[in-house]
């Protein structure tokens, strides 16, 4: 096995073996703690230009299996862990998860000290890192330090499909929904198809006459990768969009309705990636435990004139605005993660539009928000 | 929600004596509790008859009872403290069966007690097989398909539609008794017909077969506003056929794919939901077929766990403490996660390790059970170690076992399998034991392939390969075994410098400098909930070989405590009470306490207890790199039993400071010689005693010294083989069974035996002691009931001594402050003497503390660990006296008395007679006015309903025949019936007293068995001599367990008995709280 190497953008050094493809490979670094599903998140269109670090010691134990992939090939560009399966264990296994990396050209290395890996993200926040196979440490350093900064990068309309496709509801059909695609996963048009939504998937610069065109009954904004701020076309495509037919965003979709609304969005030190966050409903009180993977966050105080108040302790509601006025009417944030206390969804109360920054279509995590689907389709019909 | 102010008081009801299947997780998950209630605020009012748990130290609750968790008693203890609420669901099924009682009785509700945590309905819901069942269907999660069957008609048509392989239980049985597992058409109409008959109700449920498939349990929390987190996964490397306390388990889970987890989260959440656990934790257990991945829902417990306990350890998710929030009206979200201080408790902890837990068992101590595993847990205790990867985590857990295993293979241990064949290896493998694993490792070795081993021993094939990737690394060492490339990779799969000086013939020590000489040493890593996310406030460190270590810079006033590893007989809560002691006084007396300890269960290894806690193995090299990276100013190692004072020698050979007493006096006392010699210098009188290396020396010695004689192998601990000699045939037979067939002359040098003068008919006695340099602290001197001979630990024993004369107690306190004197005890000691009328002579002393420290302490008020750890820090007793930890006098105005717990249920084939070995799990204490009360309440607390009517048959040794006739008279004037065997009525009859003569066994309608059998008896008294009494004596004891017959095996204990029954019922429920006891 031939040995790895990567290298951060402030020039940490971490050793490893290839457990992937062979190469040189950069991104920036990002920690998921989800104990379960690395296929799922190797297959994350949201991962692009990414190098994804799983902090769960033993990965590659199950297999992989066709039914997990969100995507038809990984879109991170290196992934990184502690211990890689020689042999998996499914009833349900097609291959080897070493292999399925291999295959798909993915550098990949195990034997890393990944809680130092993470810690150091943790500490320092997200930055690029070079990473490779037989390959040398100032070569990599020099790579690292050249990678760009995942801020202002457009990179979901890298992954957006480039044409629009059809997927067939997968129950008595009860509508139609025009998902842009911004990087989506299988699991939500799954989602989507499976509560009787024929789903018309777009490209991430769809003009918004196209989409009424189609005469949907809701438009979906799906998850992807990298800074919202770039997407200046799908943005305005939402402006157009708003009142005049439902909408329901996820992940950068929500981000994407942050700066429809006027708001504007942030990156967080580290983001969120994992399978374990904590949401509250705001109207309720009751915690969702979510599956997340953003780098970017909503900042509904920029619609406010004062400052956020500052957080000590574990997270009140008080740490949201509870209501704010924009030219599509008063907006009220819904869900707030208890980690941080940033924003996690929102709905605007004059028109029939609602968003959320996690995953309820979950894959890999926690099934809990699946339920939002359920509301999209109750909005729409 | 915030907290409920409609109550505030709150009952809590502890477990009871650490039993099989009910271990100290349970003192974790009650001091847990009763800290946080009284934190809020609430007035605690706690009941547990064992006192050898931190939950029953005064200050953890306003009002501690430490009386039998009986319905009558609680039922006076409610009575007498009004409690606004009780919380059941924190004192394992001892708690929850009792709750259940009183709540039947309509005693919750005649006094308004509410429930918290759990309702009745909930907790029946659970237990009950069908009400379970039903209530799964109803929610839509699949349990194992079953039909009832009433012939064997019915049972074949209930085959005919689920297919072979079938489990058959008949109803109504006891103990799983009858089950059976049937391959075939043939083994199942065997298994039926027999099930058909034994079954009183002819009633047989045929259920599919989950043996073999893979087990899951997902530890679950819920609050009221139906907030629900799963704290953790366990995945049993053991399939289902093995309880789960017996099966080696991992956490989190490791071969399930997101999908098949996340629908079985789901699941687990939906049955919390349907069984309606309002609030706290659960326990749900699944089975998957590792074919199909079929997933069938098995049973959940509505309370916390010896599961859950394992959970909070392997997450840092305290699962009792945020189950009593809970239970007092908070949701998950309003609880901050202690570990980051900054996150809330509802969230699911994120591991970026891998926790192995494996159980301990104590089968040679049982030689008549057999040691397969099944579904009726038999495992004595448990150690769990954290690595980075399973492999670490497997090897670090196999060596905290102290069962003379140094990892997976390469040691000692594997000599057990060089003389097994091929087949016989595999059935080793095929059948769970309790070394299946080593003989999985070693099938790999000798090259059977992982497919073969993963297909006879249903082990997960994941599981083998990393098993096979241990023993593959070990074999590249022996070819290459200069390789420090290869020596970092085996450092990192949790090999320890013992396996690899094993496999490269080297020293430990050559070993160790070698790798220290390639930068290899430890680095420690945090348990943080949330795999590195988040920054830990809450230190609680495990040692892996990474590239950077989390410890903060050593401190300079840190001590160090060294646990007592995992629960064995002989070893259990008792020396953890100590250490959590240990730490506390530590604390008060301005140190930074560090604890190190494996075993899961326990208070120590509760994050909170200590400043920083390693969950490390107790060797001397895992230790050693605690030290390393420490640097305390002292370690205490004679709080934590025979473990940590076993590494005395290593730790200040490494240059650590020993705490308190030295390793040499610590030798001075363990060494007979040396001890011998500090006795006859100070003119303390021993039994006579020698030394013999062969079977001629060993009848000189006794020639000499005069039988009976106490024998044991010099190489043993704990009283292993130990035994009374009576007789010269009784020691040839010893010695045959001990050493084999050896001829007259044979070498016994390699374990010569001890044989001491046995002293007939002599009072036992045990002291505590404290010595600081200048003056002795004596805490108790407790007078046995059992005579000598019966193992201290096995022994009920009472304070104040009843019976010892004002000379005898005199010379008790004048030989163990010169005993301590000449030693140099700094801190505990333990002494045994043999006392017969003012004559007493010193047995053993033990220069640490011993397990009847924590009942001293209870029954006195005075904290022996404490004022014990402060002396080893080098405060005198006068200023502990200044400082009011130690009371100005202290002297008993009630009668205390410890009685030991047997477990004797889970080994029906044993023999239930006690004898010098012990086999004691745990213990109990009662308190009472005199004797007779105290002791009455022991008897109910340990498990003894002692019936007030009936009929009583004695059958005594000669020996003690003249206080049988005491026993007699006392049970006659009770109203009871007395039968006896014709020697014992005989003797009865010369004195007065009238016995009914029965049957010998085998012999008439009036013997023994048949008026057992037919419930004519309701007690038996019988008392063997030595081992000999097998036969008659064995089956009618056995008869009598069988029938759930109390039976008291020494004449001492039937007088006990006896006295406690002329108390009357009424002194049992005659409850007092310790703290008003010790105002």
């Amino acid at each position: 096995m031939s040995t790895g190497l990567l290298v951060t953008a402030d020039g940490a050094v971490f050793r490893g073996e290839s457990v992937g493809a062979e190469g040189v490979t950069t991104g920036e670094v990002v920690f998921n703690t989800t104990m379960t599903g690395y296929q799922e998140v190797s297959t994350d269109p949201s991962y692009a230009g990414q190098v994804v670090v799983m902090t769960s010691p033993h990965i590659g134990n199950y297999g992989v299996h066709d039914g997990d992939a969100q995507a038809s090939a990984p879109h991170c560009t290196g992934f990184v862990v502690r211990s890689m399966a020689r042999r998996y264990s499914s009833w349900r296994a097609q291959g080897s998860f070493s292999d399925y990396l291999l295959h798909h050209g993915i550098v990949a290395l195990g034997e890393v000290d990944t809680r130092r890996l993470t810690r150091h993200v943790r500490d320092r926040g997200a930055m690029p890192v070079a990473m490779g196979t037989d390959v040398d440490e100032a070569e990599l350093a020099a790579m690292a330090a050249a990678a760009p900064s995942m801020e202002g990068l457009d990179l979901a309309t890298g992954v957006s499909t480039t044409e629009a496709y059809h997927v067939a509801a997968d129950a008595p059909r009860r509508g139609h929904v025009v998902a842009y695609d911004l990087g989506i996963k299988r699991d939500i048009t799954a989602a989507l198809a499976g509560r009787g939504l024929d789903v018309t998937v777009v490209p991430a610069t769809t003009a918004a006459e196209a989409v009424l065109a189609m005469d949907p009954n809701g438009v979906f904004l799906s998850n992807g990768p990298g800074d919202p701020e770039p997407l200046h076309e799908t943005v305005a495509a939402v402006r157009a969009l708003l009142g005049r037919v439902p909408v329901f965003g996820i992940c950068l979709g929500h981000q994407i309705l942050g700066l429809a609304l006027g708001a504007s969005t942030f990156k967080l030190p580290f983001g969120h990636h994992g399978g374990n966050h904590p949401v509250r409903r705001l109207a309720d009180g009751v915690v969702d435990i979510t599956s997340q993977n953003h780098g970017f966050a909503v900042d509904l105080w920029s619609l406010v004139d004062g400052d956020a108040p500052s957080r000590r302790g574990v997270p009140t509601p008080e740490l949201l605005p509870a209501r704010v006025d924009t030219e599509y009417g008063p907006v009220r944030a819904t869900h707030q993660n208890l980690n941080d206390g940033t924003l996690e969804g929102m709905e605007c109360l004059d028109i029939p539009v609602f968003s959320v920054q996690y995953h309820p279509e979950a894959a890999p995590g926690p099934n809990d928000a699946a339920v939002l689907f359920d509301r999209f389709r109750e909005r729409i019909l | 929600m915030p907290r409920r102010n409609d109550i505030s008081s709150i009952l809590v009801i502890g477990s009871g004596p650490i039993v099989i299947g009910q271990g100290c997780e349970f003192d974790y998950s009650g001091t847990q509790a009763t800290r946080v209630l009284r934190s809020e605020g609430y007035r605690v009012i706690l009941v547990n008859s064992n006192p050898a748990t931190i939950m029953t130290d005064p200050e953890f609750a306003d009002a501690t009872y430490i009386e039998p968790i009986s319905p009558e008693v609680v039922a006076a203890i409610i009575e007498k403290e009004r409690p606004d609420a009780l919380l059941p669901t924190l004192g394992g099924q001892t708690a929850l069966n009792v709750t259940m009682a009183l709540a039947q009785d309509g005693v919750l509700e005649k006094l308004g007690v509410e429930l918290i945590g759990a309702g009745v309905e909930a907790i029946q819901t659970a237990e009950d097989r069908g009400r379970f069942k039903a209530a799964m269907d109803a929610a839509g999660i699949p349990s194992p398909i079953s039909q009832y069957a009433h012939s064997l008609d019915e049972a074949m048509a209930a085959a005919a539609d689920l297919g072979y392989p079938l489990m058959v239980r008949p109803s109504y049985i006891l103990g799983g008794g009858g089950t059976g597992l049937a391959d075939d058409e043939a083994s199942f109409r065997e298994i039926v017909t027999a099930g058909l008959d034994a079954s009183p109700v002819s009633e047989v449920l045929v259920e599919e077969s989950v043996y073999g498939w893979k087990e899951f349990e997902l530890e679950v929390m819920r609050d009221a506003n139906d907030n629900a987190v799963i704290v953790c996964s366990i995945e049993n490397l053991d399939p289902m056929g093995v309880h789960t306390g017996d099966s080696i388990t991992v956490a989190p889970v490791q071969t399930l794919s997101d999908r098949e987890y996340q629908a079985m989260r789901d699941d687990a959440i939906t049955c919390l939901r349907a069984i309606g656990v309002e609030t706290g934790g659960s326990n749900v257990q699944f089975a998957v077929d590792p074919a199909t991945g079929r997933r069938l829902i098995i049973e959940m417990n509505p309370r916390v766990s010896r599961s859950s306990a394992l959970a909070s350890k392997a997450t840092g998710f305290p699962i009792a403490k945020i189950a009593a929030k809970l239970a007092v009206g908070y949701t998950l979200d309003e609880i901050a996660n202690d570990i980051t201080g900054a996150t809330p408790a509802s969230f699911e902890p994120a591991l970026d390790y891998t926790v192995v837990k494996v159980p301990r068992f104590d089968f040679a101590k049982f030689p008549a059970a057999g040691d397969t595993l099944g579904t009726s847990m038999r495992s004595v205790g448990e150690a769990m170690a954290i690595g980075r990867t399973f492999p670490e985590a497997l090897q670090k857990a196999l060596r905290s076992l102290e069962t003379g295993r140094a990892g997976l293979g390469a040691d000692r241990t594997e000599h057990a399998f060089a003389a097994l064949d091929d087949e016989e290896l595999l059935e080793r493998v095929r059948v769970p034991r309790p070394d299946r694993i080593g003989a999985v490792a070693e099938a790999l070795r000798r090259g059977h392939s992982p497919d073969r081993v993963a297909a006879v021993s249903s082990i997960d094939p994941w599981f083998v390969d990393q098993i096979l990737q241990i023993v593959e690394t070990r074999t590249e060492i022996e070819q290459s075994p200069e390789d420090p490339g290869l020596l970092r990779k085996a450092k990192r799969m949790g090999f320890s410098d013992r396996q690899l000086a094993f496999i490269t013939r080297r020293s430990e020590a050559d070993i160790s400098a070698w790798r220290r000489a390639h930068g290899i040493t430890r680095t420690f890593n945090t348990v943080d909930t949330c795999a590195a996310e988040f920054r830990a406030e809450t230190p609680y460190f495990y040692s892996s070989f990474e590239e950077e270590s989390e410890v903060p810079p050593p401190g300079t006033r840190t001590v160090v405590v060294l646990g007592s590893g995992p629960n064995r007989i002989g070893q259990g809560i008792e020396f953890d009470y100590c250490c959590v002691h240990a730490s506390f006084a530590l604390k008060d007396a301005g140190y930074e306490p560090v604890m190190i300890n494996c075993n899961p269960e326990t208070v120590s290894t509760d994050y909170d207890t200590s400043d920083r806690l390693y969950f490390e193995p107790l060797t001397v090299e895992d230790v050693v790199g605690v030290l390393e990276a420490e640097q305390p100013a002292a370690v205490i190692v004679q709080l934590g039993g025979q473990t940590p004072l076993g590494l005395a020698r290593a730790i200040e050979a490494a240059g650590v400071q020993i705490a308190g007493t030295s390793p040499d006096a610590i030798d001075a006392a363990e060494d007979r010689e040396r001890f011998a010699a500090l006795c006859h210098a100070t003119g303390i009188p021993q039994p006579a005693n020698g030394v013999a290396s062969s079977v001629r020396e060993a009848e000189d010695v006794v020639d000499v010294i005069g039988l009976p004689v106490l024998v044991r192998p010099s190489y043993v601990l704990g009283g292993r083989a130990m035994r009374v000699i009576y007789t010269v045939e009784d020691l040839s037979e010893y010695l045959a069974e001990f050493y084999g067939d050896l001829p007259g002359a044979a070498d016994l040098a390699d374990a010569p035996l001890l044989i001491d003068r046995f002293l007939e008919g002599a009072t036992e006695v045990d002291v505590d002691a404290i010595y600081d340099g200048t003056e002795l602290l004596v805490g108790g001197v407790m007078e046995h009931i059992e005579q000598a001979g019966i193992h201290s630990g096995d022994s009920a024993c009472v304070v104040p001594p009843p019976t010892l004369t004002e000379i005898a107690l005199a010379r008790i306190h004048d030989y163990t402050e010169r005993i301590a004197r000449g030693l140099g005890v700094r801190g505990l000691l333990n002494i045994q003497y043999a006392v017969r009328d003012d004559d007493v002579f010193v047995i053993e002393a033990n220069p640490r503390g011993s397990r009847t420290v924590p009942f001293i302490s209870k029954a006195t008020g005075v904290p022996l660990a404490k004022v014990a750890t402060r002396v080893m820090m080098g405060e005198s007793l006068r200023q502990l006296r200044e400082a009011e930890l130690v009371p100005a006098s202290h002297g008993n105005s009630f009668t205390a008395v410890k009685e030991a717990v047997l477990p004797w249920d889970r080994f029906p084939q044993e023999d239930v007679v006690l004898g010098p070995e012990m086999k004691a799990t745990g213990e109990v204490m009662g308190v009472g006015p005199d004797l007779g009360v105290a002791f009455g309440k022991a008897l109910l607390a340990a498990g003894h309903r002692v019936p007030d009517s009936g009929t009583v048959f004695l059958t005594v040794d000669d020996r003690d025949k003249p206080q049988a006739t005491e026993v007699a008279a006392i049970m006659l004037s009770l109203g009871y019936r007395v039968v006896a065997t014709r020697g014992t009525a005989g003797h009865l009859a010369r004195n007065g007293i009238q016995a009914t003569i029965v049957d010998k066994v085998g012999e008439g309608p009036w013997n023994p068995l048949h008026m057992l059998e037919a419930g004519e008896i309701q007690m038996v008294f019988n008392t063997p001599r030595g081992r000999r009494a097998r036969g008659d004596g064995a089956v009618i004891r056995q008869a009598a367990h069988r029938h759930g017959v109390p039976c008291v095996t020494t004449i001492e204990g039937a007088l006990a008995v006896a006295r406690s029954l002329q108390a009357g019922p009424d002194a049992i429920v005659d409850v007092h709280s310790l703290q008003s006891l010790h105002s």
